[in-house]
């Protein structure tokens, strides 16, 4: 079980769009996760400083609310290590394919109504969502 | 230099938001898919508070002539809805229900310092880069 918690959810949604619009403010890049390291999977793209600035601070913040905030961060992951790296494989070659993920899809691509991120979006949520039930409902766990 | 800067700030503010939001946190992301079970809505606030504020934010920004700290806005130029790229979004979603992490999830759970985050994150990398590789060679066959 985890709480539902429609705040924190809320305002760590707002945190990841503020992110994305002064991304596009600044640099003019879309904050997708995807597009952003797929630029550092060796060889490196051109541009890879910006990229790997990006992804430094995206570690940093949670380590120093861990670290020096001692804040008590809920984490739990229920799948064992060889389906984690199976998971791993599929997300990185479908986010790969479809050129993002939750972040460049779902929300900066859905934010300017693009219809490819809409259809990503609709697509991964669905496929994700019978996975998550197949899983649990039907094999009764990993 | 200023263009490393400025992402390396939407980096720390992007990783705050994912921690926050609950979005590094597997289990509760695969208890929002689980809906006739132990099912958590928190994620359709965050995907809510994400796309109200990019959607307003894009708005305005998109509006100017150019970005701050460069010469144009680096925006998507494909239109089509084609087989990569519903294929491709079909099969991170089996990824994603399997580990309950997608890309923007795994990256922040790295400096909370587990294990699984780190598995996870290395296999996603190969799985890039052998997704880059098959490109290649269908692109030159």
């Amino acid at each position: 079980m985890t709480e539902f918690t429609p705040w924190s959810a809320l305002a760590g949604g707002a945190l990841i769009g503020l992110a994305a619009v002064l991304l596009m403010a600044f640099n003019g890049r879309i904050a997708g996760m995807t597009g952003i390291l797929t630029g550092l999977v060796p060889p490196l793209a051109r541009d890879w400083r910006w990229r790997a600035a990006f992804i430094a601070g995206a570690i940093v913040t949670p380590a120093l609310l861990v670290g020096v905030g001692g804040l008590d961060i809920p984490f739990e992951s229920p799948t064992p290590s060889r389906w984690l790296v199976l998971g791993g494989l599929l997300v990185g070659m479908g986010v790969y394919f479809s050129s993002g993920c939750t972040s460049g899809h779902g929300v900066c691509g859905m934010a300017r109504l693009s219809p490819r991120s809409i259809a990503a979006t609709l697509t991964f949520m669905a496929t994700t969502a019978i996975t998550v039930f197949i899983i649990r409902h039907v094999l009764g766990g990993l | 230099m200023k263009q490393t800067v400025a992402a390396l700030i939407c980096g720390l503010i992007f990783g705050a938001g994912i921690v926050l939001s609950g979005m590094a946190n597997p289990a509760k992301v695969l208890n929002f898919f689980d809906i006739f079970g132990t099912w958590d809505p928190s994620l359709a606030c965050v995907m809510g508070g994400a796309l109200v504020v990019t959607a307003l934010g894009y708005r305005f920004v998109l509006r100017q002539p150019a970005p701050m700290l460069d010469a144009r806005f680096h925006l998507p130029t494909k239109r089509k809805l084609d087989v990569p790229l519903l294929g491709g979004a079909a099969l991170f979603g089996v990824g994603w229900g399997i580990a309950g992490f997608c890309p923007g999830g795994s990256i922040p759970a790295l400096g909370l310092g587990k294990l699984d985050a780190l598995i996870f994150v290395v296999a996603m990398v190969i799985g890039i880069a052998l997704a880059r590789l098959f490109s290649q060679i269908s692109a030159r066959a």
